[in-house]
């Protein structure tokens, strides 16, 4: 049985508390009854997480205005850099030349044809692989065999530069746009696909067991709770599936010219080094990055953020 | 075995068969054991207990007794190795000591989802969650996301979508041990509300020893290594109960010393 020393301590607190509760008790209750209400509220007050949003100043300061700063800090280099004629103008245009031939673009009314070109054909790209990755990616995830059989190769395939399969392509389908598609796909299916299976793998047991318990099962608890649960990982792959379906095109773009096909970005690019602009190659280069850059941002950055923020990841994260 | 008699005599009406009413829960003779052949671990030996309609039974036990296993045996998440668990109204809701809410949905939508799961028509799932968020003292909580709420709170709409399921057996798996004392006991009071309002059958798992006295109509302590089912204390204290209360504290010094006799047996063997 136990020894004296380790009840006394329980004893001594037990005999405390009841020469308290003994006296008055009923009354005490009623009082609580009413109180209860007033605590829980108090206690709810007390323990609330207050999340702070930021202001429109503060995201400008914060946000908008250091990518300003250093972009025009790498212009002011290359000005400098012309300036001090450290090499050929051929090789180093002045950064007004690039200026220029974007002015004349515009003008031209070729800009905006040559950009959509590219955006639509990236963009169409991206939705065929997004359709074709998804189910790839659940049954990957969920289905032991498959994932043993493609897994190595869906992560090992992101390895493989997407350029790369712009020579086979182009023996298989033709100078034609199905090529162009068929580059983004193998470019841009294995990054989603893995994005989704990383998300499911990450979902917390817990959600499932308790996803059982509510009577969800199979498709119903995929639907309900695995896919939600694992849509920041999701969402985290079509940021960078949308990244490898650009550089893919780009990759074919400048590999392959036709008439038919159209002027993109990457024929631009490619035009502009065969005609030995150099201006005209920085502009290129600078009109797919930006391309790039401001899909990622208009589209992907803010579903992104409304699903991290909608679960208070975005909060915590800072 | 003998534990298993020492529980059927001090609870006969329970363990009868010939109970005219059907029990909540019925486990009956339960195994479970982990593992391969060779290497078998049992973790619940011989489990008979039974579960009367609208009882609250608190299941008390140390590390290792298998309580969460348990639990996920009569909850249906797990198959005992051998016996028979029944549990007669149907699934029974699950409460986690992690409150286990969809951080993707409201707190509104968390229990409507469970309404959905349930069959409830989606007219009707509205206002049922505004009337459970109001049971759980949460009325103005409908539209909170979970980062949103505190620890005391989130267990609150955790136990507003358990009851959203209508199940007529609650179990609950230390579903206070994470909260701070005082939030604690604010939701021991809210449980043996609801408990009383709702009439549904409770068993509830905890290692505390004074939390199953302020809670429970019955104590049934488990052993360790394997899980048997030493004794079983009916509490004879009147609702609402607190836990400073001296029946209470008297009770709880009589079930830890068992308890920590039960302990002592694994230090010597």
């Amino acid at each position: 049985m136990a020894g004296p020393e380790t009840t006394g301590a329980t004893d001594a607190n037990g005999v405390s508390a009841t020469e308290k509760s003994t006296t008055g008790t009923t009354a005490v209750r009623e009082k609580d009854a009413r109180d209860m209400e007033g605590l829980e509220a108090g206690l709810d007050a007390l323990d609330t997480v207050q999340i702070k949003r930021t202001s429109p100043t503060e995201v400008l300061v914060q946000k908008v205005l250091p990518p300003i700063v250093a972009v025009a800090l790498v212009v002011a280099i290359w000005k400098l850099l012309v300036v001090a004629e450290v090499t050929d103008d051929y090789k180093l245009p002045d950064p007004g030349l690039v200026w220029d031939a974007l002015r004349e673009l515009w003008l031209q009314g070729e800009l905006l044809d040559i950009v959509w070109t590219s955006v639509s054909r990236g963009l169409f790209g991206f939705l065929i692989a997004l359709a074709i990755a998804t189910p790839l990616g659940l049954v990957v995830a969920r289905v032991k065999f498959v994932r043993a059989a493609l897994g190595p190769i869906l992560s090992g395939l992101q390895s493989l530069p997407s350029v790369a399969w712009v020579p086979p392509a182009v023996i298989w389908l033709g100078l034609n746009d199905q090529m162009m598609y068929t580059v983004i796909l193998l470019g841009a299916v294995p990054s989603i696909a893995n994005g989704l299976v990383a998300g499911i793998d990450q979902v917390p047991p817990l959600f499932l067991r308790a996803g059982r318990t509510l009577g969800a099962r199979g498709l119903v608890s995929a639907r309900h709770i695995l896919l939600p649960a694992a849509l920041p990982g999701y969402v985290a792959g079509l940021k960078q599936g949308w990244a490898f379906s650009w550089r893919s095109l780009m990759a074919a773009e400048i590999i392959a010219k036709s008439p038919e096909l159209g002027l993109g970005l990457g024929q631009y690019l490619e035009n502009q080094r065969n005609n030995s602009d150099m201006a005209g190659v920085m502009l290129g280069i600078t009109l797919i990055l930006v391309v790039g850059i401001a899909i990622e941002l208009l589209i992907f950055a803010p579903i992104e953020r409304r699903v991290l923020r909608s679960r208070g990841l975005l909060a915590s994260a800072r | 075995m003998s534990p298993a008699l020492t529980t059927e005599k001090a609870d006969p009406a329970g363990t009868t068969a010939t109970v005219a009413a059907d029990p909540a829960v019925r486990i009956d003779h339960v195994h479970k054991a982990f593992g391969r052949a060779g290497a078998v671990q049992p973790v619940l030996d011989d489990i008979t207990l039974t579960v009367r309609p609208g009882e609250f039974v608190c299941i008390l036990g140390a590390s290792g007794c298998g309580k969460s296993t348990l639990l996920n045996l009569i909850a249906g998440l797990d198959r005992p190795t051998a016996g028979t668990i029944e549990v007669p109204g149907g699934r029974p809701a699950l409460m986690f000591q992690e409150h286990a809410l969809f951080p993707w949905l409201t707190a509104g939508k968390n229990i409507e989802l469970a309404l959905r799961l349930r069959g409830v028509p989606r007219a009707d799932r509205r206002p049922e969650a505004e009337r459970l968020l109001e049971l759980v003292r949460l009325g103005g909580s409908y539209g909170k996301r979970v980062h949103e709420l505190s620890g005391g709170m989130r267990q609150r709409v955790a136990m507003a979508r358990a009851l959203a399921q209508d199940s007529r057996v609650l179990l609950m798996d230390e579903p206070f041990a994470a909260l701070d004392a005082i939030t604690r006991d604010v939701l021991h009071d809210e449980l043996t509300r609801i408990w009383s309002e709702t009439g549904v059958s409770v068993l509830f798992v905890t290692h505390n020893v004074r939390e199953a006295v302020r809670l429970a109509e019955r104590v049934v302590l488990l052993s360790s290594r394997p899980g048997r089912v030493v004794r079983d204390w009916s509490v004879d204290i009147p609702q609402p109960r607190r836990i400073e209360d001296a029946a209470v504290a008297d009770l709880s010094i009589e079930i830890t010393e068992e308890l920590r006799g039960e302990i002592r047996r694994h230090g010597r063997a």
